[in-house]
């Protein structure tokens, strides 16, 4: 059997949710629904440039009622001045060449909308609207209708956008400017030709060029100065000291050199180094615009919660707004946002975000709902205890390693380097000088200053950031997404790998159910539907979701067996739903499986497949990497009644925690560290925010990478979970490949010194090296770390 | 003789507008988004191409209206 998919967005069609429209097949009416608008629009071209672009709409009613209120209005618009409102909203569905088409074409939906400019890489529309025809909620409801919804939280309603910082594109642009220069004003000189014309012409070359290397030796170059003088005064001998004092030497004897007509100076090697140490720098600034790794709770939070004022009113309100004893309306899929008391009869909470539990908790009228639970089933009343700041969850933020700069903690691979490096250049500067100085006073002089030109650790430190770049930007291929490239380095020393449970090595159950056995027909599945409406048995939740029937029939019959399922009768005909203990069949039990068999008047029709609850793989990648030495364990919020389950599945070695609080993860992750652990924690949820930021590297799963994260060092695409051995294993390799560079470096260096020592150093010998040392480094890392990317990450 | 000077200084002084324009461009955001511009220039085609076959109808209409 072939499988369809729907037209619009994709999603396999089945012959529960089949929708024909236009001779075209849609999964739900939803789907349906935007076809239709976009083609009464004459939009039918978005389905022309991508296939199935689109996204499932999601229902909005009474979703976005807060945008009516015009002080939160006026804190999420960029701009606005008479009828002209401008607003940028963040679009996760943001993904293809048709979305940007279509979101560039709104005004022809909407005639209040003037103009909309996509930003693809950070998926953002700025939208700009006369506000007289539109208002904000509108324009984001016809969002949402046509399956781009806007993500708005809390965040954005407290951060202004930042003035980005343009200050290294600059500098490389007057280092490019100065570097072109002044190696053209350079070349006479490179033939050292002793005639006439040269001797007339040389001051004004050599004057010109000392001009022109000015803005790179103060400006370009302050970074490393900067940094080398932060190093000197924290003792911490990093590859900036060498190199600015290279720079510096550089600077001082050229501007002797010419001032006192003595030659030429290195002004070219010096502007050509700066350059390129600059682009190294440009090179490992990989940013990935459209996600974030320093999510806290607000990026969750919404922005506004519907109050029930005395007289029964509902009125938006801001959610720090918020205070005690407030009367709260939470409608299905919305967040709590502080810890209250259900005062409804019953609510289903999913609280598989906050403390990582499976199944949705029932609480009853008067249970306490903490902060951070997801509201699953009809609408429900609240009634606040706290304000939002003072909240069980949001608190977990006041800890300590959410203060901490995480970039300071580690020392990098080079700076190891260049704790040595150093203190040996100095002292071989130092001989030779005092050599020198028994025969020559003024060769000593130039001696000394050759050495620290040429010893420059300009290879050496671009080494790193191009392996490491290069790294990162196949990670991203891969859908692995790294913070910054210490990242890696890191990786590479983790020995012990921390997972989660629940949404990390399990998946997001909801989507993954399959029929098989005979087909049933429309009214069948309209009485199953209507048989497990009342029952509220996570599997029944789940079913009576999947199943997409809309006619409402009260059974004749019904009664629920605990642990085996459903009996109901409709129409006269006896349904059974459940366990095959309960269909009294024998069926070989399938660990890894759960399904719901059907029968009907005594005839077995098939089954409902709850698929694979655990990542696909994850067998495999447990036991690979238990092979390749890594401490494993399992970290979980949950009970732990899947622990034999568990057990069975993975390798003996591994650790099994359960009932884990959010700060209990945090200090067992600590734990782990001092018994010597370099600890990477895999984890998804709120609860493991603390436990992320503890360990050497933090990675979250994500199912989609564009919304729910917590601050973490890298994101994984839920989808390559299975990678994460080649990951780390090609982490390894990177931080192989820098040290084989290395040991390339350092004998470039080696030569360049020797040359220096015995004093047969000049500009042109120097504008040779730097060069080519340069460019053999870099293309070296590159190849290397292709091949291994190539050898290690297999792309399916 | 001179004329090297005078050369070499328009070379430089060149060179610098485009600096100048370099920055300039950078800091008015252009290249912050170096990805959605490409893509937004093939549908400014597909619009025209449109545009241009009801165009070409119309003068073929006219055309034809001449010949008659």
């Amino acid at each position: 059997m072939d499988k369809k998919t729907c037209y619009h967005c994709g999603n396999e069609v089945t012959t529960f949710n089949r929708i024909e429209f236009d001779s075209r097949e849609f999964c739900c009416n939803g789907c349906k629904t935007v076809y239709e608008i976009f083609s009464e629009n004459d939009l039918g071209c978005y389905y022309d440039m991508e296939a199935t672009p689109g996204a499932t709409p999601e229902e909005a009613n009474g979703k976005y009622d807060f945008l009516e209120k015009s002080d939160i209005i006026n804190k999420l618009l960029e701009f606005n001045e008479g009828t002209t409102s401008i607003v940028s909203l963040y679009i996760p569905h943001i993904h293809c060449s048709s979305c940007i088409w279509i979101l560039e074409n709104l005004h022809r939906l909407n005639e209040g909308v003037i103009r909309v400019l996509v930003n693809f890489p950070e998926k953002k529309a700025t939208i700009t609207y006369n506000d007289s025809k539109v208002t904000l909620k509108e324009l984001v409801l016809l969002l949402t209708q046509i399956g781009y919804e806007p993500y708005i939280s809390l965040k954005n309603y407290e951060e202004k956008p930042q003035s980005i910082d343009r200050s290294l594109i600059y500098k490389i642009g007057i280092a490019f400017f100065s570097f072109g220069n002044v190696m053209m004003l350079s070349f006479p000189e490179y033939f050292n030709i002793d005639d006439i014309w040269m001797r007339e012409y040389k001051d004004f070359f050599r004057w010109l060029i000392l001009l022109i290397s000015l803005p790179v030796f103060f400006y370009s170059a302050s970074p490393y100065h900067l940094a080398a003088w932060k190093g000197i005064k924290t003792k911490n001998y990093t590859i900036d000291i060498p190199m600015s004092l290279g720079i510096i030497v550089m600077f001082i004897r050229s501007t002797i050199d010419i001032i006192f007509d003595l030659g030429p100076g290195f002004f070219d090697s010096m502007t050509m180094l700066v350059f390129f140490m600059l682009l190294g720098k440009l090179f490992q600034q990989r940013t990935y615009n459209f996600l974030s790794f320093e999510r806290d709770y607000k990026s969750y939070f919404p922005i506004a919660i519907t109050k029930i004022g005395e007289d029964g009113v509902e009125e938006p309100i801001q959610v720090y707004e918020v205070v005690k004893r407030d009367r709260l309306l939470i409608r299905n899929q919305e967040l709590v946002p502080v810890d209250s008391i259900l005062i409804s009869n019953s609510a289903f909470i999913d609280y598989s975000f906050v403390t990582g539990e499976a199944v949705p908790v029932e609480k009853k009228s008067g249970d306490k709902v903490f902060a951070g639970g997801k509201q699953v089933g009809d609408v429900i009343e609240v009634e606040a205890v706290n304000t939002v700041s003072q909240s069980y969850l949001t608190q977990l933020w006041s800890n300590d390693v959410f203060q901490k700069k995480v970039d300071m903690k580690y020392k990098t691979i080079t700076d190891t380097i260049s704790h040595y490096f150093t203190p040996v250049l100095l002292t071989v500067s130092v001989l030779a000088f005092l050599g020198w100085a028994f025969v020559d006073l003024n060769a000593a002089f130039n001696v000394f200053t050759a050495i620290l030109i040429v010893a420059c650790p300009c290879a050496l430190a671009l080494t790193a950031p191009f392996t490491l770049g290069n790294a990162i930007r196949i990670y991203g291929r891969n859908k692995f997404y790294l913070k910054n490239v210490t990242v890696v380095e890191q990786m590479a020393k983790v020995n012990t790998v921390v997972f989660d449970k629940t949404g990390t090595i399990t998946t997001n159950a909801n989507s993954t159910i399959s029929y098989e056995g005979d087909e049933l027909t429309k009214e069948q599945q309209n009485d199953i539907r209507n048989i497990i409406r009342a029952s509220n048995h996570p599997l029944s939740r789940k079913l009576y979701n999947f199943l997409s029937t809309k006619v409402v029939v009260k059974p004749q019959f019904f009664e629920e067996i605990a642990g085996q399922g459903l009996v109901g009768v409709i129409n006269d005909v006896k349904y059974l739903i459940g366990s095959p203990k309960l269909l009294g069949i024998d069926t070989e039990k399938m660990i890894n499986e759960t399904s719901v068999h059907i029968q009907i008047n005594g005839i077995y029709k098939g089954k409902f497949i709850f698929a694979n609850h655990y990542r696909e793989g994850l067998k495999e990648l447990f036991d690979n990497l238990t092979y390749s030495g890594y401490k494993l364990v399992i970290l979980s919020g949950d009970n732990d009644g899947e622990k034999e389950a568990l057990q069975e599945l993975l390798p003996e070695s591994t650790t099994l925690v359960f009932n884990q609080k959010p700060e209990e993860k945090l200090s067992y992750v600590n734990y782990l560290q001092e018994q010597g652990g370099n600890v990477m924690m895999v984890g998804d949820g709120l609860n493991d925010a603390g436990a992320l930021a503890q360990s050497n590297v933090g990675v979250s799963v994500s199912e989609n990478v564009n919304v729910f994260t917590p601050a973490s060092d890298a994101i994984l695409d839920a989808r390559m979970f299975e990678y994460l051995k080649s990951f780390l294993k090609y982490s390894k390799k990177s931080v192989k490949t820098i040290k084989l560079s290395y040991i390339l470096a350092l004998s470039y260096n080696v030569i360049g010194i020797s040359v220096s020592i015995m004093n047969k150093m000049s500009p042109l010998v120097a504008a040779i090296l730097m060069p080519i040392s340069t460019i053999s480094i870099i293309s070296f890392v590159t190849i290397m770390s292709n091949y291994y990317a190539k050898k290690i990450i297999k792309k399916d | 003789m001179s004329v090297i000077y005078f050369l070499i200084s328009i070379s430089v002084v060149v060179a610098g507008i485009f600096l100048y324009l370099f920055i300039k461009s950078v800091k008015s955001g252009q290249f912050d988004d170096a990805y959605t511009p490409s893509v937004r220039m093939l549908f400014d085609d597909e619009v025209n191409v449109k545009q241009k076959k009801t165009n070409s109808e119309q003068t073929e209409n006219k055309q034809k209206e001449n010949q008659i």
